[in-house]
């Protein structure tokens, strides 16, 4: 009896918690390495990631952000994963990159890759990027789909691009 | 039997021919030489690869007013000046960036700029963004070490002034390492690398 009533409870804890933090669409902003990056640029399964290169202090990033969150909406039914990859400086992550996600209400995965020496790790994203911001890569491992784009983009063209790697499949 | 493959190579040659042709979106590359250009200067007057005739090279930076990476590099990119002009490679700074887009990168604001910082070096306007496009220029900053032999400048570094834009301490400062090797008459043993910066904010 005591057992059956503990874990519900323990459910609705859960996803209270849940709840509350994706209302109140708080960003926690993990930082990463050049481990993290590898680890996503070779990831083995079928999911479509949409790796998105950005600052707080690009604007045209700023602007492209919300067509980002939507194509995150768009494709929730499907295996793609939007995350943004901010490359603002680490120091700048709680006085500025988090305030600014939280008043934007951006609601995709956030890191902040916390390598500036880009030289070391630009050309594993892809050798035609010449480090101008915003840069986008789409990418599935395991159809061997790789698109990589060196500018400021919408939603049609997003989804175009995400469109012909599903069917090529 | 060989009248279609003629055909076909003549298709392919016409094609790459076509393709290098509008190929300057690729730009300069180290070892390249430089077409001259001619672009209005802060100080009202238009300058040329032919003013810097008598340096040994040119440490030629695309950059901005309003790009924070480019603005956080200001103070190195006069440093840089203050230690090379004297060895023959001074800055030439150009701003690529159309002003109806950011109009804090129109000419009388980089004049302002130039005046606030006390810019020791020249620093032009690329209004039509036929240089920075000739050069490949994508960002800025983005720089270019030049070498001048006789009358002619080549590339021989492409890339970043150093490998952390946030914290000038302590860095790698690699475009200083490739002038250190030039002004001892070495080859430069590391000739490009990439940073991030803003894009260049071209006309639409």
């Amino acid at each position: 009896m005591k057992h059956s009533i503990r874990v519900p409870l323990i459910v609705v804890l859960v996803l209270t918690i849940f709840c509350y933090s994706f209302s109140a669409g708080k960003q926690n902003v993990p930082i990463v390495k050049i481990p993290w990056l590898d680890s996503m640029l070779h990831i083995q399964n079928d999911t479509t990631y949409v790796l998105n290169f950005w600052a707080t202090w690009c604007i045209p990033c700023v602007a492209e952000l919300p067509a980002f969150d939507s194509l995150q909406i768009a494709y929730s039914k499907q295996k793609v994963k939007v995350l943004l990859i901010s490359l603002d400086y680490v120091k700048k992550r709680t006085e500025q990159v988090i305030p600014f996600l939280t008043k934007e209400r951006i609601q995709a995965e956030v890191v902040l890759l916390n390598e500036p020496n880009a030289n070391a790790w630009i050309n594993s994203v892809d050798t035609n990027w010449s480090g101008a911001l915003p840069a986008t890569l789409l990418v599935n491992n395991n159809t061997s789909f790789r698109y990589f784009l060196e500018k400021e983009l919408n939603f049609e063209l997003l989804d175009s691009i995400l469109k012909t790697n599903f069917i090529n499949r | 039997m060989t009248r279609p493959f003629t055909i076909l190579l003549l298709f392919f040659l016409s094609v790459s021919l076509v393709s290098h042709a509008d190929g300057g979106k690729q730009g300069y590359t180290v070892g390249d030489t430089i077409v001259d250009f001619k672009l209005l200067s802060i100080d009202g007057t238009h300058k040329s690869l032919k003013n810097y005739e008598k340096e040994k090279g040119i440490i030629l930076i695309f950059t901005c007013n309003h790009c924070p990476f480019s603005v956080a590099y200001e103070d190195r990119i006069i440093a840089l000046h203050k230690k090379y002009a004297m060895m023959g490679y001074p800055v030439l700074a150009i701003n690529p960036n159309d002003p109806t887009a950011k109009p804090i990168d129109s000419y009388e604001n980089m004049v302002e700029r130039a005046e606030d910082k006390a810019f020791p070096f020249d620093y032009l306007q690329d209004e039509t963004q036929e240089i920075a496009k000739r050069f490949g220029a994508t960002k800025t900053p983005h720089v270019y070490i030049l070498k001048r032999q006789q009358k002619i400048f080549t590339v021989e570094y492409i890339g970043a002034i150093d490998d952390n834009a946030f914290e000038p301490d302590g860095v790698h400062k690699i475009a200083e390492y490739a002038l250190d090797q030039l002004t001892t008459d070495l080859p430069v043993s590391l000739k490009a690398t990439k940073a991030v910066g803003c894009g260049i904010k071209w006309k639409k």
